[in-house]
């Protein structure tokens, strides 16, 4: 299956990607011949298949409530890109 | 010549006993790799970062410890290197990204704190696809890796780097990460062995994320021994992986020399037909036969659904992708855009710009997949016909000990080759991705060479978490050939 | 022409766990921005959530409360969207096979009739951190202490009809999950916070289009954002407009509903289910094991209290609105031997003054004990009802003990006829005038006479002894 600019334009925009415009045909493309070769999923009769999620047919192990944790807030902000007063910055969020 | 040039034609028991028995110092064996990077390196550019002083810190320290009898494991005083994607505390840990290209990580990784702890030596991260997404080591943002055996060739991909790192014996061993063949493939076209667990096997925890449902991290060295050493070092229930399994860790050593008479061995039929090249064919045949004249017995399966594997793999592997990679935002750790002017332009611009194409294209169509209106049609179909992939393998071993076949369809392919060709680079993993589905463990071993003078591997497939088996079974072809004791003669 | 209104409440409320959902974090509140924020919590490249097991037996907790079935298996899923409070870029909820499925819960509504209200289903989930809107060279600031922290979001059916039952079912869920110790329900805090889904329709007709009200922290908030939007979306129909499915967002502060653009365009969340997360297998038997340490639930409580204690359905009510009032109550019952007038004086004196000081039970200065003892006072006629009341605030302002303040007061009743006896002959005679159209067949004077001497007495007359005599002597 085919998939259009514009729809490759709404993708991107939800996975947050700036797609400039000279780019959008290769992309486009690009993604249409990885769906083509998907689209060989479709002729596959599933009826009645459960999904797959996990490759083991195993259950959640849960762990007990306990704290474990202490402050490294300086060390783990030495790696962001901008903080201030310990708070992570970003451009204004309006609401 | 002296000691230390003959170090790095060691198995990682040779370096251990050496270590041990005081013929040379800790320091002197990761000196004598260090050295060989700082020569071989710049050919290859199989490392990203190379933490030497840390290296030579860490060698004071074991040679101490190991002089004091307080280490005296496996891996003990032993040089080791890991994949980009294992983040290691201090250290760089870039995934072969722009997007984190001056991440230092503040934490280890679980297998590399377990290495760590055995008393390792990090020589450094080493190069790999772009967030483990390629074939061919062509996405990393820091430049492909050439195949040590002919520099023309890619070394496969994603562990294209460490694949290159042990061929050209840059390392004695190192780990890989798997998650459609990303250690089978590039030990098949570099002549080592490397091993994929079944998924389960080894904790996720610190290895950043590709497919999360598909990931699993397994040594790669030149012989099945020295993987099963580190097997039993990194191997086993981590409690901070939720998918780790709770099941006991055989000694992966201690049955490396169990018999192979009477081995059932399935050839799925579908691994040798049309796409397989047939240089490739032949010395898979040959191997074959050898295994037949040690007594094992050899059987067709079939794998009817294994063509589907590659489709699946394509909308499960990139819509788990889609999601683990939304953490790269440019707030708290990674690449940032100069002067965003709002909040969605942060986002767009850091991403842009911070991710590959490769990545970038798998982002969107996993995105696409997920997406309302498409994933009944892409996602869930996907999965269900994992199960049914899944369900062949269940079939097959009914009658079968173990499936042998190809790793990959080809040897080492041109770089360049299929670098804009995404759907020839993806049916490289033909052979591989079915295995890693149905997450069952995988492991390519040398084989010997094709008529193209490159090397071919034998990738065999165990029942799950039959790594022992496995391990045994390639290591007793490694005790009747030599093809993994092989090196090009330039990294000799 | 009439409308109906119809109104579903998405419920989030926070778990009473010491470490977050997924990680080891605390949740404990106020700490210093980011400092209870570990790897998990700031979704670093390569960590993974592992789940906390008191938050799955919570949620199995308030589950059987409203009588839902328990999920033997529930799957956790990915919601994905980019916004600077949630860091992985998705959040961890439940989407298909959610832990609690359908259940219910019964109101009471203000004419005294009982409504069931159906729970269309409870998840676990992870909530998101903070956005600091004051002003750091123009941006944000964020807090990721609040992220991870546990939430069981309690979807109810669209069976409310009007803000009153909204309030009322939020308020009964907000009891029952303190009396389950499922949760703080601290409002203030933000541990138990409310979004209404609002629309309006012909009785009878088809559901209308709905809007959802985000950001309902108290009951007052609820009342009013309700009855703002119902308003709104009448007017825009009637004007011949069409109401725009959206979510919007409710300002204390201005008393009004106002359009949430900015999450517009994040409507397709892309739910999967979290390759990081196996299914959750809850069994028979660990149903058993949280069923065991169950309280005895509100209704049961009210149920008994009208049996054992001969209450009203109003009183018992009252009572078991939370679990600290229904344990003090029956603290003082017993205590005192007589449930109606601890029942009176608990939802009387005791409920008003908490009121009256905003306080909750767990902060009442007068202890069940100290209160048994002022009710004993009134029970050997030491002081009336009404001194009791003097009495009991002098005790709330921490004057001591009932018999102290009696003692030091001299609030002891008079119980002497020849005392009460003066007192009457004294007004008797200084009101001729009553006293005739008294005996002249106005009875209603009784009432003038009675607080004349127990204004003389200083209220300290025995009121029963006062009123014999009393009637004697006009009578005579
Ligand atoms: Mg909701
Ligand atoms: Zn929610």
């Amino acid at each position: 299956m085919a998939i259009s600019e514009a729809e490759v334009k709404k993708v991107a925009r939800l996975a947050r990607l700036a797609v400039p415009d000279d780019r959008l045909e290769a992309y486009t493309q690009n993604l249409s011949n990885i769906l083509n070769l998907v689209d060989q999923l479709s002729a596959v009769d599933t009826t009645g298949v459960e999904p797959m999620a996990h490759p083991l047919d195993m259950m959640q192990r849960l762990r007990e409530d306990v704290v474990t944790e202490t402050s490294h807030r300086e060390k783990y902000q030495s790696v962001a890109p901008e903080v201030e007063d310990g708070l992570y910055l970003v451009p204004k969020v309006l609401e | 010549m002296s000691q230390a040039d003959s170090i790095h034609t060691l198995s990682l028991k040779g370096i251990h006993d050496g270590v041990h028995t005081g013929k040379f110092s800790v320091m002197e064996a990761t000196d004598a790799y260090l050295d060989r990077i700082e020569r071989f390196n710049p050919e290859l550019n199989a490392y990203i970062t190379v933490t030497r002083e840390s290296a030579q810190a860490q060698a004071v320290d074991i040679d101490n410890r190991i002089r004091k009898g307080e280490l005296t494991g496996a891996m003990a005083g032993v040089p080791y290197s890991l994949k980009d994607l294992f983040c290691s505390e201090g250290v760089r840990t870039t995934c072969a990204s722009n997007m984190l290209s001056n991440f230092i990580s503040p934490y280890d990784a679980h297998v590399a704190a377990k290495l760590k702890a055995a008393g390792g030596v990090l020589l450094g991260k080493n190069n790999m696809d772009e967030f483990a997404m390629g074939s061919s080591n062509e996405t990393s943002a820091f430049g492909n890796v050439c195949n040590p055996w002919d520099t023309t060739k890619v070394p496969g991909g994603s562990s294209g780097g460490g694949a290159a790192t042990i061929a050209a014996r840059l390392a004695p061993m190192t780990l890989g990460t798997d998650t459609g063949g990303s250690i089978r493939q590039p030990a098949s076209f570099c002549n080592i062995t490397g091993i994929k667990p079944t998924y389960g096997r080894i904790s996720r925890y610190g290895m950043i994320a590709f497919a999360s449902s598909l990931d699993q991290c397994g040594p790669m060295a030149p012989s099945a021994e020295d993987c099963a050493i580190t097997m039993n070092i990194i191997a086993g229930l981590d409690s901070r992986d939720s998918t780790s399994v709770d099941l006991p860790v055989p000694d992966y050593t201690a049955n490396l020399n169990g018999s192979l008479e009477g081995l059932r061995i399935g050839l799925p039929k579908e691994f040798f037909a049309e796409g397989l090249d047939a240089q490739v064919g032949a010395v898979i045949d040959r191997a074959i036969k050898e295994f037949q004249a040690k007594g094992a017995i050899i059987k067709e399966v079939t794998l009817p659904n294994s063509h589907l594997a590659v489709p699946v793999y394509y909308v499960v592997a990139p819509a788990e992708c889609s999601s683990n990679l939304s953490r790269f935002d440019g707030v708290r750790f990674g690449h940032r855009c100069e002067n965003p002017k709002d909040l969605m332009d942060l986002y767009e611009r850091s991403r842009w710009e911070g991710f590959g194409d490769e990545v970038k294209r798998r982002i969107m169509i996993g995105t696409y997949a997920l997406s309302a209106g498409y994933y009944d049609a892409y996602y869930l179909k996907a999965q269900q016909v994992r199960r049914l992939i899944k369900q062949d393998f269940e079939a097959a071993f009914k009658d079968v000990d173990v499936i042998m076949g190809p790793s990959c369809p080809t040897t080492a392919f041109g770089i360049g080759a299929k670098k804009d060709d995404p759907i020839a680079m993806y049916l490289e993993d033909l052979y591989t991705i079915p295995v890693s589905l149905a997450g069952l463990p995988g492991m390519t071993f040398p084989i010997g060479f094709a008529a193209d003078g490159l090397p071919v591997g034998m990738q065999l497939v165990g029942n799950y978490f039959e790594e022992a088996r496995m391990l045994n079974i390639a290591h007793q072809y490694q005790q009747w050939t030599d093809w993994h004791t092989q090196v090009p003669a330039q990294f000799a | 022409m009439e409308w109906e209104t119809v109104i579903g409440l998405e419920i989030h409320a926070q778990l009473a766990t010491n470490s977050k959902i997924f990680s080891g974090s605390s949740t404990a509140y106020g700490a210093e921005p980011n400092t209870q924020a570990n790897l998990v919590d700031l979704g670093m490249p390569g960590v993974l959530p592992v789940l906390n097991k008191k938050a799955v037996e919570l949620a199995i907790r308030l589950g059987l409360a409203i009588d839902a079935e328990i999920a033997p298996r529930s799957i956790f899923a990915r919601k994905n969207y980019f916004y600077p409070d949630s860091p992985k870029g998705y959040q961890i909820s439940q989407y298909e096979l959610p832990i609690v499925g359908l259940g219910h819960m019964d109101i009471q509504l203000e004419n005294g009739d009982t409504k069931r209200i159906g729970i269309t289903r409870a998840h676990l989930e992870e909530d998101a951190g903070k956005s600091l809107h004051e002003d750091f060279q123009g941006q944000t600031g964020i807090d990721l202490n609040r992220a991870g922290t546990p939430l069981l979001e309690i979807v109810s059916e669209p069976d409310m009809r009007n803000a009153k039952e909204a309030v009322a079912y939020m308020k009964k869920l907000h009891a029952l999950v303190r009396y389950l110790g499922v949760g703080d329900g601290n409002m203030q805090e933000g541990s138990f916070r409310c979004d209404a889904n609002v629309s309006v329709r012909r009785p009878g007709a088809e559901f209308g289009t709905r809007a959802e009200i985000k950001n309902l922290n108290s009951f007052k908030f609820i009342e009013r954002a309700i009855n703002h939007e119902v308003e709104r979306q009448i007017d825009i129909i009637e004007s011949g407009g069409k109401v725009v499915q959206e979510t919007r967002l409710y300002d204390p502060d201005k008393d009004e509903t106002r359009s949430m653009r900015s999450k517009e365009d994040a409507n397709d969340y892309r739910y999967f289910p979290d390759p990081d997360l196996l299914p959750v297998e809850i069994t028979p038997a660990d149903i058993e094991a949280v069923r065991a340490t169950m309280p005895e639930l509100p209704d049961a409580k009210k149920q008994r209290f009208m049996a054992e204690y001969a209450l009203t359905a109003y009183d018992a009510s009252l009572l078991t609105l939370s679990r600290e009032v229904a344990d003090y109550f029956e603290a003082v019952a017993q205590g005192c031997g007589d449930a109606k007038l601890a029942a009176n004086w608990v939802n009387g004196e005791v409920s008003k003054t908490l009121a009256d000081n905003e306080m909750e039970i767990a902060a009442v200065p007068v202890s069940s004990a100290a209160l048994i003892e002022l009710l004993k006072r009134i029970q050997d006629n030491t002081v009336s009802n009404k001194i009791a009341r003097d009495v009991f605030a002098a005790m709330w302002n921490g004057e001591g003990s009932a018999d102290a303040i009696i003692d030091k007061k001299g609030l002891k009743q008079i119980t002497d006829t020849s005392a009460i006896e003066a007192v009457i002959d004294e007004i008797i005679a200084n009101n001729p005038g009553q006293v005739a159209e008294y005996r002249s067949g106005k009875d209603k004077l009784f009432g003038f006479f009675v607080g004349q001497a127990m204004r003389a007495s200083k209220g300290k007359a025995n009121p029963n002894t006062l009123n014999d005599i009393l009637k004697q002597k006009l009578e005579g």
